[in-house]
């Protein structure tokens, strides 16, 4: 077996087979590989006994659940109204300008992705970023400055 | 006609949790039937926004015969300008998991879920933590109940109950028609209870305190406290405590930075609300006898002068955009038409008459729309249009 046909053996040994269990087993792959490829989700699909289509009509409903690779560390900065009123482009720029890359985009050497997204549910902190899990809250240029720094050097 | 309910502040969600033990162990020791009761004359309606009665909810939930039911915590809080439920698991999670043991006890379910939206993820351990010692102190009583977490992965519409269903069974967030309702056909087409966080919050201290307690707070029809989300341009952003019925005017005066020039009542999929209506505007549930009321999951966001309504327009139809499921056609294309048409129209492509045919076709959306999302989009579209049709234009 591979890598990526243990990894999933694995997630549908501790969570199970069932229909029901395929999102935390799809999250699993994320988090481990950063991203859903076509060959995980095939894998997925015949660990569960389901129509890989299904597998992938689910995987690509979620905005989290990526299809593209993407880099070890992904930056998602809120765009919804109160975050875009208060200061989101300049906290874009700053990043861009830092990682030299765009939104959508992963830097050459696969460390960052830089995305936008829906509500974080920080309105009164805002603007506010996820890096994978972790949240940024009250972001000014220089905020975002320090906070990148820190990850460059890990 | 002016409303004149006053702001009033309350603290009952926040107060300590730490008699949660003896608060769960004597209400177990209680007659259901009796519990349901003292629910129903709380008069609590649902906090998520939509406002059904939670007795009821749990009562039609205690009737439906199956020996599987679950309860299930919607923690999927997307709704643009709320952000109330992550304060209140993190800071009080044993109200909320003790609200689940105990309608589980009503009902008849062994399996509770807490479904915690994928931005909320980093709550995950903590929460994990509290459901470990929660289970721990169920089975020293003896009590039978178990919580799991499931979590989300980024889409706003698996807020709504049935998309919610969808996507906990591993399908695409979908939602399903209704009825049937999920006191009958919910999770795995099993009775299933499921409440908003805060719901499940204040039928805690329905049960601590009493339902007269909770019922004498608030106005008619809109019974108790609810947490509100305060954010935008407001010296005191942040979550609040407050009696229902309060009119939006005392609110300005309360958070407003003095240069209030509307506010935005229940999210992306609520009201705009212009100064000139703020107080003839209730903030409650429908059914009250005296000017505009709305109701809302606690969402409020206040625009100063400064702010241009099309630029928040044109955010909001985006927001939609990317979250409509793509299910049913009036609110896929409905939404991505509305998005467009507003452009043409700033942009001089269309002419301003344009824009009454866009109001059509919310009200088409409004009917034929398949759930929440695609009928509410109405909502902010045509109160935003209506009060500030020029600054769409020019």
């Amino acid at each position: 077996m591979n890598p990526t046909q243990e990894l999933i053996s694995e997630l549908a040994t501790r969570y199970g087979h069932s229909r029901e269990k395929l999102l935390p087993i799809l999250q699993g792959v994320v988090e481990k590989e950063k991203f859903l490829s076509d060959y995980s989700m095939v894998e997925i699909a015949r660990e569960l006994d389901l129509p890989a289509a299904e597998v992938y009509g689910t995987a690509t409903f979620y905005s989290f659940l990526e299809y593209k690779r993407m880099g070890t560390y992904i930056i998602r900065v809120c765009k919804t109204i109160t975050c875009s009123m208060k200061g989101k482009n300049q906290i874009l720029l700053t990043i861009k300008d830092m990682l030299k890359i765009g939104v959508g985009e992963t830097t050459a050497d696969r460390k960052f992705s830089l995305l936008e997204t829906n509500c974080l549910g920080w309105c009164h902190k805002a603007p506010a970023m996820l890096i994978n899990d972790e949240v940024y809250t009250e972001l000014t240029p220089e905020k975002v400055r320090e906070i990148l720094s820190d990850y460059l050097k890990k | 006609m002016a409303t004149t309910y006053n702001l009033k502040r309350a603290d009952f969600i926040f107060r300590n949790e730490n008699d949660w033990e003896k608060i769960l162990n004597r209400t177990l020791q209680r007659d259901k039937q009796e519990l349901i009761n003292e629910l129903i004359s709380s008069e609590l309606k649902g906090r998520g926004g939509a406002g059904f009665p939670t007795g009821l909810k749990w009562k039609l939930a205690n009737e439906a015969h199956d020996k599987v039911k679950y309860v299930i915590c919607n923690a999927d809080e997307g709704e643009p300008g709320t952000f109330k439920d992550r304060e209140i698991l993190t800071k009080v999670p044993f109200k909320v998991l003790s609200a689940m043991a105990i309608c589980g006890y009503i009902v008849g379910a062994k399996q509770g879920y807490i479904y915690l939206r994928g931005e909320y993820k980093f709550l995950k351990p903590e929460l994990e933590k509290a459901i470990a010692e929660f289970a721990y102190y169920c089975k020293e009583i003896n009590f039978d109940f178990s919580i799991d977490i499931f979590l989300g992965s980024g889409a706003y519409i698996c807020g709504e109950e049935t998309a919610l269903f969808e996507s906990m069974e591993g399908k695409r967030g979908e939602p399903r028609n209704k009825p049937p309702f999920p006191t009958n056909n919910g999770y795995m087409d099993k009775p299933t209870v499921i409440n908003n966080v805060e719901t499940l919050a204040h039928t805690f201290t329905i049960f601590k305190y009493g339902s007269k307690k909770f019922y004498d707070l608030g106005v008619q029809f809109s019974r108790g406290t609810k947490l509100f989300s305060v954010s935008g341009d407001t010296p005191k952003p942040g979550i609040y405590e407050l009696e229902l019925g309060m009119s939006l005017q005392d609110f300005v005066d309360e958070f407003g930075d003095g240069d209030t020039k509307a506010v935005q009542v229940g999210g992306a999929s609520g009201f705009l609300v212009p100064r000139k209506k703020f107080s003839e505007t209730a903030i409650g549930f429908k059914g009250k006898l005296t000017g505009i009321s709305l109701p809302t999951g606690g969402s409020m966001m206040l625009f100063n002068s400064s702010r241009s309504m099309f630029n928040v327009l044109d955010n909001y139809l985006e927001f939609f955009r990317e979250e409509s499921c793509g299910q049913c056609t009036p609110c896929r294309v409905g939404c991505q038409q509305l998005l467009i048409g507003i452009k043409a129209v700033k942009q001089g492509t269309k002419p301003a008459s344009y824009l009454d045919k866009l109001m059509k076709l919310t009200e088409t959306m409004q009917l034929t729309a398949k759930c929440g999302l695609g009928q509410s989009v109405a909502n902010s579209f045509s109160s935003i249009v209506e009060n500030f049709r020029e600054e769409m234009i020019y």
